[in-house]
């Protein structure tokens, strides 16, 4: 079971406590009715599905309730950092950098 | 006592006599024997057939590793263990042990006829031999398959244990208590760490219990462990023993097994047969020492072939000879030990054979000194007896030239072909493995979690080597939390250090084409099936272990692994670090479902929730349905009436004059906040601004995508309040999406978002004589049909409780749902019911709820659609807002695929002979005659009978069904094909006059 950090609550607690909630970084475009059929399919449906560190959305479901974006490396299942929403996307280099 | 136990030898009771039974034969042990070491005590090493071959086994290690020894145990009904391992399996007065895989009898197998034709079962057996003709495989190959192979019979009876699991947190976790691990918990514990040390045998000691002669600080190693744990029990150390480490996982969780009461002859019933441990630990240890291998030659797996160092221990541990004449063969100097010690107890060593030229020259002295033979340079090529090993066929090996054979008689054959690292958990943990040319094993690597590994787990050998490794390995995982601790230093005498090396399968001057050289003994692989699987094109070690099926089995390859991946080394001319490993997965030893169970089973297997009224129901007969976790009232029957006959009656009296329904699943949520009324707008496809309170609102709610999600009718308390409910399974969905918008795409909305499902009891009354029952108990509300019309809600107090009420209808009657405090649930439940008797008030369930509902057309979210329908499809153009600029699906319907003609549109259906009733699911095509398969254009969503129309009536989704009414569709079913035409959904009372007062 992994153990996660809540930026909200700033404690790591366990996995149980949490719910993954789908690729991060993903608004939804403020006038919808102004995308392209193709800009709203990609919104809905396209995804990233990468090999490697991911950018992606947890809900402390069983505590604060919050949602907050993680970067988490699909292939070892570790996280290299969970931060608030509307903290600005990390850079992955320096993440990279910071987790070696 | 058998002339085969030692008196006064080994950790065994001498004075305390156990007597258990192996298949209905008596048998004598002492307690602290294991069923391997008691049976090995009275002579016998038959105790099991092979999987495949039905071949004659015997144990071939003393420890968790036995791939051959696999046993039943029974203590008495629904206690029965399949697959036990003997050597594992502590005796007990009583206990009973049968043999497996073998019928009539161990002794004489009818299914050993396999092991004759074992050119048929070789390697991708599966995929050949069973091919063709297909008919033949389910009346022919797969019963003969079935009967033929396989381990023990699965129990029948449910298990009368228990199951107990816990948390344990911990600064160091030391897996393995043998020379490393006690080393590395004094380290640990002395720097002042909480410290918890397991092992998986009933004593710590590892393998040192195994070597009494040692001496470490001047003191016998037994005395030493005596004395290590009395210091580790002073400074609070944890120690767990009968407790298997079965996995390793995620941020230092680490899974433990303890057994509690397998051992015991009369458990006081109140303690768990077994606990499971999540362990969550800031340094892990590994200390799991090292599995010797087999030596890979014809007729390896014969009884009395047998690993030297399990020998050795069965000796020092178990007061046990496993022979009285025994011949060694090795490739590493440990098995030289074992030869010593087993002359020195008696045992005549016929010789010892090295398949190295040149063994070491003290080892060579210390044999002669002893008079034993000692044939260096030498292999074995075959083994003769039937039941158990009488003879061993060796020959010298001069440069790559096999000599002339020789003939050897023993009683046992104990060989060594090394030792390898036991890095099962470490290899959980994505660790990486490197390949040790000097060692000829994989070796760890690159580390994934904060973990060490001490001792013979890293290559190390020798007690004095692996105790001082274990202390400054304890050293490091406390340095790594911050605290000093300064590692011991060990000086042991008559240590045993050794080296070796590592083999392919032995050379032989015979066929090697027909050897039976076991690399797998227990899914019965031998050096010619993985020789094969190569020939066939495997080239990826993980297709020659699924072609193979080497490594496969319950032991997981413990002893199989390294010599199966030299012996396809060889073959593909490829070195052992570009073949790689297979895969090692939890659990390291098999678990039983139980463990993994723990206290989750019956009625905590998962929870029920239950309504403030279920009570009320359960008094008064209700027959009861899941909904999602929810159990909730079905239809209430009356004495000798099936659900047909109560459903209808419910229906009647209902739309005759009142029924009573339990409404409190329906999910809640309160939305509240100055921008509620922004949000609900966002949310829900339909308007809410003009909305007064006071007044209520059946809302729709869709994904982005455009199909509808739910829906549920919601109240307007406040300009700022709003009652919303959804579908009882979609309360928590609900409320989930709603807070994702809210807090990810609309921060800046001030709105709070509460679940009140569970504060609520809903109670909803329906009827043209509703209100005639309710309004005496109503107070401030004026409940005339002017002031308070279909589609209100107000705050009140309804029998002397606060209370939100609603005049709402699901039925299509005059229709009320009063929400009080849930603890005023069932008395207001009651107050109604004693006041409606006078009106003959019918409590209903779900079922006619469905019934009454499907009447009016009215959908169930879920069951009408399936997450593909829309408003439009679903006949709900109505409910969305047209004017808003955007709500959480509104650019979603404008996709092509949603806007395309001849979707599937929810419609009516009526069965042309007026009395079938559809099965809900059913398909539906145009044309019945159409050559199979037919093209389905819908399916039926609900169906159901009709006492209101008469009929039974049903509702599908159909393709272009908006276009099709009056049309005839048929629904085929395995007997017959049903008529049918398509109509509207409203089935009853289309003009709504009933909900009027
Ligand atoms: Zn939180």
């Amino acid at each position: 079971m992994l153990l996660i950090h809540c930026p909200y609550c700033n404690q790591t607690l366990p996995e149980a406590e949490f719910t993954y909630a789908g690729e991060a970084h993903i608004a939804r475009p403020s006038d919808p009715s102004s995308v392209s059929d193709e800009e709203w399919r990609d919104f809905l449906f396209i995804r990233t599905n990468v090999k490697g560190p991911h950018y992606e959305r947890w809900r402390h479901f069983h505590g604060c309730g919050r949602y907050f974006n993680a970067v988490r490396d699909t292939v070892s299942d570790r996280f290299l950092i969970t931060y608030k929403t509307d903290d600005p996307r990390p850079e992955l280099s320096k993440l990279l950098e910071k987790s070696k | 006592m058998s002339s085969f136990r030692v008196s006064g030898r080994g950790r065994v009771d001498h004075t305390q006599p156990i007597q258990f039974t192996f298949d209905g034969k008596k048998i004598k042990g002492f307690k602290g024997d294991t069923v391997a070491s008691a049976l090995l005590a009275n002579g016998i090493h038959l105790m099991g057939r092979s999987f495949k071959y039905h071949r004659p086994r015997g144990a071939v290690t003393a420890g968790s590793e036995e791939p051959n020894a696999l046993v039943g145990t029974r203590r008495g009904p629904g206690r029965f263990e399949p697959n036990t391992r003997a050597t594992v399996q502590e005796i007990w007065d009583g206990l009973q042990v049968n043999s497996q895989n073998r019928y009539p009898s161990l002794s004489f197998d009818i299914g050993a006829i396999n092991d004759k034709a074992y050119m048929l079962f070789s390697a991708g057996f599966y995929y050949k031999t069973f091919m063709w003709p297909k008919s033949f495989w389910d009346k022919v190959y797969e019963p003969f398959i079935r009967a033929a192979a396989g381990l023990g019979v699965s129990p029948t009876e449910p298990d009368p244990d228990h199951y107990a699991s816990r948390y344990l947190h911990t600064d160091v976790l030391i897996i393995g208590a043998g020379p490393a691990g006690l080393a590395a918990a004094v380290s640990a514990a002395r720097a002042g760490s909480r410290v918890t040390l397991v092992d998986e045998n009933p004593e710590a000691g590892g393998s040192l219990l195994s070597e009494p002669s040692a001496m470490i600080e001047d003191m016998p190693a037994w005395d030493w462990v005596a004395k290590t744990l009395a210091e580790l029990k002073e400074l609070g150390v944890k120690v767990m023993t009968r407790t298997t480490a079965i996995g390793y996982y995620h941020q230092n969780m680490v899974g433990l097994c303890e057994k509690l009461t397998d051992h015991l002859a009369s458990p006081d019933g109140e303690t768990p047969r077994e606990r499971m441990w999540r362990v969550r630990a800031k340094q892990v240890v590994l200390a799991q020492g090292a599995l010797e291998k087999p030596l890979v030659f014809d007729g390896n797996d014969r009884p009395g072939v047998m690993l030297a160092g399990s020998a050795q221990t069965y000796l020092n541990r178990y007061g046990v000879r496993v022979g009285n004449k025994a011949v060694i063969v090795t490739s590493h100097d440990s098995a030289w030990y074992a030869a010593f010690d087993l002359a020195d107890a008696g045992t005549t060593i016929a010789a010892i054979m090295d398949t190295r030229a040149e063994p070491n020259g003290d080892l060579v002295a210390e044999a002669t000194k002893r008079g034993i033979r000692i044939m260096a340079g030498h292999t074995v090529t075959g083994t003769e007896g039937r039941l158990r090993i009488k003879s061993v066929r060796v020959n010298p090996i001069t440069g790559s030239s096999v000599g002339a054979a020789e003939v050897i008689g023993c009683d046992c054959l104990l060989m060594s072909g090394g030792w390898t690292p036991s890095l099962h958990l470490f290899s959980h943990t994505k660790g990486t493995l490197k390949w040790d040319e000097e060692r000829q094993t994989f070796l760890p690597d690159h580390k994934a979690e904060e973990c060490e590994i001490a001792g013979a787990g890293r290559g190390l050998w020798g007690i004095e080597a692996v105790l001082n490794d274990g202390a400054e390995m304890g050293a490091a995982a406390v340095k790594s939390l911050g605290k000093t601790s300064k590692a011991a230093s060990y000086a042991v005498a008559n240590d045993r250090p050794g080296t070796g090396v590592s083999h392919k399968e032995l050379p032989t001057d015979l066929d090697a084409g027909k050897a039976r050289a076991f690399v797998d003994y227990q899914n019965d692989v031998t050096a010619k099936d993985l020789r094969l699987a190569v020939r066939e094109g495997m080239r990826s070690i993980e297709h020659v272990k699924r072609y193979t099926t080497n490594g496969m089995a319950t032991d997981q390859g413990k002893m199989s692994n390294i010599n199966g991946l030299n012996i396809a080394s060889d073959a593909l001319g490829v070195p052992q670090p570009k073949v790689g490993l297979t895969t090692f997965r939890p659990p390291y030893t098999p678990t039983t479902f139980g463990a993994f169970c723990g206290y989750h089973k019956g009625s905590h297997f998962e929870v029920t929730r239950k309504t403030p009224i279920d009570s009320w129901a359960e008094e008064n007969g209700a027959a009861y349905e899941p909904v999602s976790l929810w159990r909730r009232a079905w239809y209430f029957p009356k004495d000798g009436e099936d659900m047909h006959a109560a459903v209808s009656r419910e229906c009647r009296a209902t739309r005759a004059s009142v029924g009573i329904f339990d409404a409190s699943t329906l999910g809640k949520i309160e939305v509240v906040g100055p921008d509620a009324v922004e949000f609900m707008n966002r949310m829900y496809t339909n308007p809410w601004t003009k909305l007064a309170p006071g007044r209520a609102r059946y809302g729709l709610l869709l994904g982005d995508d455009g199909f509808i999600r739910d829906d549920g009718v919601i109240g307007r308390l406040a300009d700022d309040r709003f009652h919303v409910t959804t579908t009882t399974g979609g309360a928590a969905r609900v409320l989930n999406m709603m807070e994702d918008y809210l807090q990810t795409e609309w921060p800046d909305l001030d709105v709070w978002l509460t679940s009140t499902t569970e504060q609520w009891a809903t109670i909803a009354l329906n009827g043209p004589n509703a209100r005639k029952v309710l309004e005496p108990f109503v107070e401030g509300l004026d409940m005339s049909d002017e002031a308070f019309p279909h589609m209100s809600v107000a705050e009140c107090r309804v029998g002397g409780f606060p209370a939100r009420l609603f005049r709402i209808s699901f039925t299509g009657e005059v229709g009320f749902e009063v929400n009080v405090p849930a603890h005023a649930g069932r008395a207001l439940w009651e107050m109604l019911f004693e006041a409606g008797k006078k009106y003959d008030i019918c409590p209903y369930g779900t079922e006619t709820m469905h019934v009454l509902r499907a009447e009016k057309g009215y959908i169930i979210v879920g069951q009408d659609t399936d997450g593909t329908v829309t408003p439009h499809d679903a006949g709900l153009s109505w409910a969305i807002g047209k004017m808003k600029p955007d709500f959480v699906g509104k650019r979603g319907l404008a996709r092509p695929d949603l806007v395309a003609e001849g979707r599937k549109q929810l419609i009516g259906l009526l069965t042309e002979d007026g009395k079938t009733k559809l099965e809900e699911g059913a398909q539906i095509v145009l044309d019945p005659n159409q050559p199979k398969p037919m093209k389905m254009v819908g399916h039926v969503t609900s169906s159901y009978h009709s006492d209101a129309a008469g009929r039974p009536i049903a509702m599908a989704l159909l393709e272009d069904g908006f276009n099709r009414m009056g049309e005839t569709i048929y629904i085929p079913m395995p007997d017959r094909v049903i008529k049918a035409t398509v109509t509207g959904t409203v089935f009853f009372d289309p003009e709504g006059a009933r909900l009027k007062l």
